[in-house]
């Protein structure tokens, strides 16, 4: 009933304008920041290499994304350390 | 000196021709010196949608590679007398003509017009970038969907890349009984994803089809919302200050019922 009622007066966020709307910004983002796939993932892979001579972390859980809010676009990248390396292992 | 203003969306079947043809007529019934061009070379449609389409004798891929003059080219509409349309080639394609050669063809004819108003090929190819090539100004038009705006949005950072500053959108087949209930991107929406000035909203109408099937223009009924639409289109063109028209269906038994309880 309250699922019905926010329906009706267009309340509801889940309302396919909303949905229209987030999907269009987020395609927005990559439109504008003229980012591929194939960069998206090379990045990933650099950000990998680069990390791992620090800290050991979970391959494949990491995610590299943009997202935008207020007119910024951020990228942002969730990698989940397994473990710290030793100190007295110099990065090359 | 008259200007050139191309009417331009990406995405195809947004109503670019429709708001090209509206647009000219409606200069045209306030006495400028108005001239169409079509520029969808292979894909002609301005002349169907402006009903001239049996008087056609030479085209623009005829003027450009200089088998007749301008003026042989130019159709004049049996109604305003300001109206000329120079037709796009039916049997070329878009390579047929060069943005050089669109430059000088607009240079001609803003000797001649007060307004060149060049109706844009879908896609962002050569069509495009010949399309674009004279014009002062661009008047991008879209649809409140996801694909449509998203085009909008490629084609302003494309205009923006060719010096074409300051695009004005015009949001076309918006339905308000939709956008009440949420179920379409309202007009506010769209502004503040492309980040453009609005020139014009059209609401979706049946009387656009009735008339495109006549081939006669809207903007010239009276009683149409849409026709009422592109007459305040016309006018914000020429600079006047129109406010935007009221959508909305006053009363009806949701407002009054949200206005009751306070949700308005």
């Amino acid at each position: 009933m309250l699922d019905f009622l926010s329906r009706v007066f267009g309340r509801d966020s889940s309302s396919s304008k909303n949905v229209a709307k987030e999907r269009l910004r987020l395609v927005l983002v990559h439109d504008r920041a003229n980012v591929s796939p194939e960069l998206l993932s090379s990045l990933k892979n650099d950000l990998i290499k680069v990390i791992s001579n620090y800290m050991e972390i979970d391959e494949k859980a990491l995610e590299v994304s943009l997202d935008s809010s207020e007119n910024q676009v951020a990228l942002v990248a969730n990698i989940p350390v397994k473990r710290m390396k030793r100190a007295n292992k110099s990065p090359a | 000196m008259g200007e050139v203003i191309v009417i331009t969306s990406g995405k195809g079947g947004v109503g670019k021709t429709t708001t090209t043809a509206n647009i000219g007529t409606g200069l045209a019934a306030t006495g400028k010196k108005v001239c169409l061009v079509d520029t969808d070379i292979g894909l002609r449609n301005l002349d169907v949608v402006l009903g001239l389409e049996n008087r056609i004798v030479y085209d623009i891929v005829d003027v450009t590679s200089g088998v007749c003059r301008i003026r042989q080219a130019l159709i004049k509409d049996k109604r305003f007398e300001g109206l000329h349309l120079l037709p796009a080639a039916q049997t070329k394609d878009k390579t047929a003509v060069n943005p050089e050669q669109m430059m000088v063809l607009c240079e001609e004819l803003k000797k001649e017009f007060d307004f060149v108003i060049i109706d844009c090929p879908a896609g962002i190819e050569q069509g495009f970038k010949n399309a674009i090539a004279g014009a002062d100004r661009a008047i991008v038009v879209t649809t409140p969907e996801v694909s449509a705006v998203r085009d909008a949005d490629r084609i302003i950072g494309l205009l923006e890349a060719a010096e074409l500053r300051d695009p004005k959108l015009i949001i076309n087949r918006l339905r308000p009984k939709m956008v009440k209930h949420g179920d379409m991107m309202s007009i506010d929406d769209m502004i503040e994803i492309l980040a453009i000035d609005l020139l014009g909203v059209v609401p979706e109408d049946d009387q656009v089809v009735v008339t495109t099937n006549k081939g006669e223009t809207v903007v010239r009924d009276e009683k149409s919302q849409s026709g009422q639409a592109y007459r305040n289109i016309t006018r914000r063109i020429l600079g006047e200050s129109v406010p935007l028209m009221n959508l909305e269906e006053p009363g009806g038994f949701i407002n009054t019922l949200r206005r009751m309880i306070g949700l308005k």
